[in-house]
């Protein structure tokens, strides 16, 4: 019985952070960048199953517009264009998802570290985060690529340990706030582990900050990602692929437009859609960080809703 | 309502025009309606000052800021008028609003240090004043130097140039307190300006306050949650309830027959340095802003409510000279109850002490703040630690628990030594030393729920425990603090501050501490909750025979709680001894100006 009622509890606290981001899609902003994510994930997810062709066979005429058969016209090989794109953005999608976990992960672990730690272990974080920082992060990751070869892993590896440091000082001031409550003090007094306090006292609460920060953070990897498909980094022809696609049709775009400026539209909503829709979080998650004693008075004024 | 307060016609000034005339101010928020101040009527003259007393919540500073014209953001006034001698402020335009405020009305905020602006010098922030009304005075200079003289600020030693941050908190009130006499305005609102003070600055602060009222016939409304304060300072008092005035009559009236249940319980719940006794805080929480119940929105705490009560809205009636709003004023007679308690005996000698100190001191860096302390805490008693802001009480209390670690000297619990950090003690040694901190805003984790609140120490400590037992446990605190099982799953910021409070208890109790170490767990804290606390701990302290030290500022709770007291002045103990010998007959000279300098409700009743 007890583990059902804790079993319960634990279930409340993610609903408390699901009811925050049901308040972000109640904002006209966050409906709006709600809309044009999911239109593109959709697209993105269902596409390889609805594609009419196959998107790596010779269909036909290279750079022929469109027409009933062929909707979007056909790319410099004569590959169904229309196929092409319903097939060239789930892998996009998720190495930007991949990238971005990996680097959110490290960079709130360091940054938490940092903030709670203190003394040698912040500055050693610190430096590494301020080095790193230092360094142009597209150039390490073209160079990685270029020595081991465009292995998908590799990408998503350099993409996510170029998001690290950014995501580690954000995280980092975040939890200096935290770190210094009494509620932290109050584990500390009872000799609990470090670990065990960041974890389970300080990580919580910097719930909001995570949100914004993987958002933000997601809408840099999928540009990344497609910048670095665009330069050949990234799957190897023929595969279809979004940031590709520009590079090899672009050559026709007088005679198909559509080859270029579809798999471009595509990635700009996309990041348009995370962009709007983490810009709603930031500002709902704003309007939840007060004081309590204005907190009680703000929640008469606005409702349940907001928290 | 008769716009005039029945209390104002016993004094003097009968015959002179009102200079503050409120009436029937509702404010609301302005999205849903609901009103958070609602029928508040007065009438101030000059000379005049009226406390505008209540709890956290009551409305009282959303009607201070409206006496100058001012709403929060989301509320507006929905009707009545404010009339500044016959000028409705309430339907002034923005550009004549600004040249009345400043120079007709003026505002002495809460916290001066958050209300001067660090970047300017006092001397520009004085002239600023003066001049967005040109006006208001011939030569600018004098009238500054005339107004720090006023406000007991030295005019000599540059403090003209210097910056707020240079400042003590007394000196920025007192300056607070000379912006806003600089144009000698016609009424000033004070918005709780001594809370942060220690007592001895309080007072000064206030014999200022009263003396420039006097001197320029000045009208002032004084808001305060503090009623001793108030009992001394003011003419009338009006008490808020909910956002109404639920009584409102003159000082003596209020408080020697104070006719109002609320009235009495907030009465009752003020803590004496002259007399051990009971504290009987009120059962319940008052309703949130813009939510008052049907009926009279003090029945479901009041003890004499009936049936009516709840149906009915009181009317305000004139009773014994007042104003109250009260359906059985007539019925429940006058008079207050005080309870009081022979202090506990402390069991001398026999007892080993528990916790001993010899020669403590400790350090923020170079920076000493405790000098050679030695102390000894009787189990089973309660020992409070007095001092000033600064006086280095807090950081006692965190080398005891071992949350400052930079102390040299020697400390024993039970005979053997204890060990300085946190990281350095023997779990079973942190188990029986537990800390309640004094802002329980900040000492419970707004992520997580009561229950994993309080379980998570006896998780840390009895980790084999099943989680049935543990389980019992929690809920076994929970009830001995008086909270209900419902709150197992409610987070903290679902909480009143009285039941954050309580929780932290609970959390502290839960694990069968043999000292607890109280750091001014009621400063956060309404009167009536702070009552209510207290005696909390009282019992519980003496049900466990628990071991306690309580840290305060506030000389008149040690009366309550503690049986020995130690004083504390600039790190250094000062005096120590019984509660009974060290308040009667205080022997050091800082001990006599802090007994001195506590406020005492004047309640004349109380003593028959």
């Amino acid at each position: 019985m007890a583990r059902r009622a804790r079993l319960r509890l634990s279930s409340r606290r993610h609903l408390r952070s699901i009811s925050t981001l049901g308040a972000v899609i109640r904002t006209p902003r966050g409906a709006i960048g709600f809309g044009l994510t999911s239109l593109i994930v959709l697209v993105a997810g269902l596409g390889p199953f609805v594609a009419p062709y196959s998107p790596t066979a010779f269909e036909t005429v290279p750079f022929s517009g469109p027409s009933s058969q062929h909707v979007l016209g056909g790319d410099i090989l004569g590959r169904d264009v229309l196929s092409r794109v319903l097939n060239g953005g789930w892998v996009l999608l998720i190495m930007a998802v991949c990238a971005t976990a990996f680097g959110v992960i490290i960079g709130a672990t360091a940054g938490i570290s940092a903030a709670y730690l203190r003394g040698k272990w912040e500055t050693i974080i610190m430096l590494t985060v301020d080095v790193s920082l230092a360094f142009p992060s597209l150039v390490l990751a073209l160079m990685l690529v270029s020595v081991v070869g465009p292995k998908l892993w590799l990408i998503v590896i350099a993409v996510g340990f170029s998001h690290a440091p950014a995501v580690a000082r954000v995280i980092r001031s975040a939890s200096l706030d935290v770190s210094e409550r009494d509620y932290i003090k109050a584990v500390e007094l009872q000799g609990v582990r470090p670990a065990k306090v960041m974890r389970s006292e300080i990580l919580p609460n910097l719930i909001s900050p995570l949100m914004v920060e993987t958002g933000l953070r997601l809408t840099y990897s999928i540009v990344f990602i497609a910048g670095l498909a665009f330069l050949g980094l990234g799957q190897q022809p023929p595969a279809a692929n979004w940031g590709y696609m520009i590079q090899e049709n672009r050559v026709g775009l007088s005679s198909n437009p559509y080859a270029v400026l579809v798999p471009a539209a595509l990635i700009a909503v996309l990041t348009i859609g995370t962009n709007t829709f983490t810009d709603a979080i930031a500002r709902v998650v704003i309007g939840v960080d007060r004081r309590p004693e204005e907190a009680a008075l703000i929640d008469h004024l606005t409702g349940p809703e907001s928290r | 309502m008769s716009t005039t307060g029945p209390g104002a016609d016993k004094s003097g000034t009968a015959g002179t025009p009102a200079r503050l005339e409120t009436r029937h101010l509702r404010i609301v928020i302005a999205s849903s309606g609901a009103d958070i101040v609602d029928e508040v009527s007065f009438t101030v003259r000059p000379g005049e000052v009226l406390g505008l007393v209540g709890e956290s919540g009551s409305g009282k500073t959303t009607v201070a800021l409206a006496l100058l014209g001012h709403t929060r953001r989301g509320l507006s006034v929905a009707g009545g008028e404010i009339n500044l001698d016959g000028r409705n402020l309430l339907s002034l335009k923005p550009a004549e609003l600004r040249s009345v405020r400043g120079g007709q009305v003026a505002y002495v905020p809460q916290d001066p240090s958050a209300a001067l602006n660090p970047t300017l010098s006092i001397g520009l922030q004085l002239r600023e004043t003066l001049a967005y009304h040109p006006g208001a005075v011939d030569d600018v200079d004098a009238r500054v130097i005339d107004v720090l003289r006023d406000a007991q600020l030295d005019t000599e030693g540059g403090l003209l140039k210097r910056y707020p941050h240079q400042l003590s908190g007394g000196q920025q009130q007192r300056v607070a307190l000379a912006i806003a006499f600089s144009c000698r305005p016609g009424l000033i609102v004070f918005d709780e300006p001594t809370t942060g003070l220690d007592v001895s600055t309080q007072r000064g602060v206030l014999e200022t306050v009263r003396s420039l009222c006097r001197r320029y016939n000045t009208a002032a409304v004084y808001v305060s949650h503090d009623l001793a304060v108030v009992s001394g300072l003011v003419t009338q008092v009006a008490v808020m309830y909910a956002g109404r005035i639920i009584e409102l009559g003159s000082t003596e009236q209020i408080f020697r027959f104070p006719a109002h249940p609320y009235t009495r319980g907030l009465i009752q719940a003020v803590p004496s340095p002259d007399r051990t006794e009971f504290l009987s805080g009120m059962k319940g929480q008052p309703p949130g802003p813009g939510s008052r119940p049907k009926g009279c929105s003090f029945a479901p705490r009041c003890p004499h409510a009936d049936k009516r009560c709840s149906d009915e809205d009181p009317p305000p009636v004139v009773a014994r000279g007042r104003l109250v709003r009260c359906l059985r004023v007539n019925e429940i007679g006058d008079g207050l109850v005080v309870g009081r308690h022979a202090p506990m005996p402390v069991s001398r000698g026999a007892a080993r002490s528990i916790l001993e100190l010899k020669g403590v001191s400790a350090s923020y860096g170079r920076n000493r703040v405790l000098f050679d302390v030695n102390l000894a805490i009787q189990p089973g008693s309660c020992t409070a630690i007095v001092g000033e802001s600064g006086s280095g009480k807090t950081t006692l209390a965190q080398c005891i628990v071992g949350l400052h670690p930079s102390w040299s000297g020697q400390m024993s619990f039970e005979g053997s030594d204890l060990p300085s950090g946190t990281k350095r003690r023997p779990p079973e040694l942190l188990r029986r030393v537990q800390y309640i901190f004094q802002n329980p805003y900040t000492s419970l984790n707004p992520r997580k729920t009561i229950s994993q609140i309080v379980s998570q120490p006896l998780e840390h400590f009895s980790p084999h425990l099943s989680a049935r037992e543990r389980d019992a446990r929690v809920a076994g605190a929970l009830e001995e603090v008086s909270l209900g099982l419902a709150f197992l799953r409610r987070f903290p910021d679902q909480l009143s501050g009285g039941e954050r409070q309580r929780v932290a208890i609970a959390r502290a109790l839960a694990v069968e501490p043999d000292l607890l170490v109280c750091d001014e767990v009621t400063s956060a804290l309404d009167v009536s909750v702070q009552a209510v606390i207290v005696e909390l701990l009282r019992r519980l302290q003496s049900e466990r025979r628990l071991a306690m030290i309580f840290i305060t500022h506030n000389l008149a709770l040690v009366r309550t709680i503690a049986q020995s007291v130690v004083v504390l002045c600039e790190g250094r103990l000062v005096e120590t001894g019984s509660v009974e010998q060290v308040l009667e007959h205080p022997a050091d000279e800082y001990t006599k100006r802090l007994v001195r300098d506590v406020p005492k409700l004047e309640r004349g009743a109380a003593a028959t």
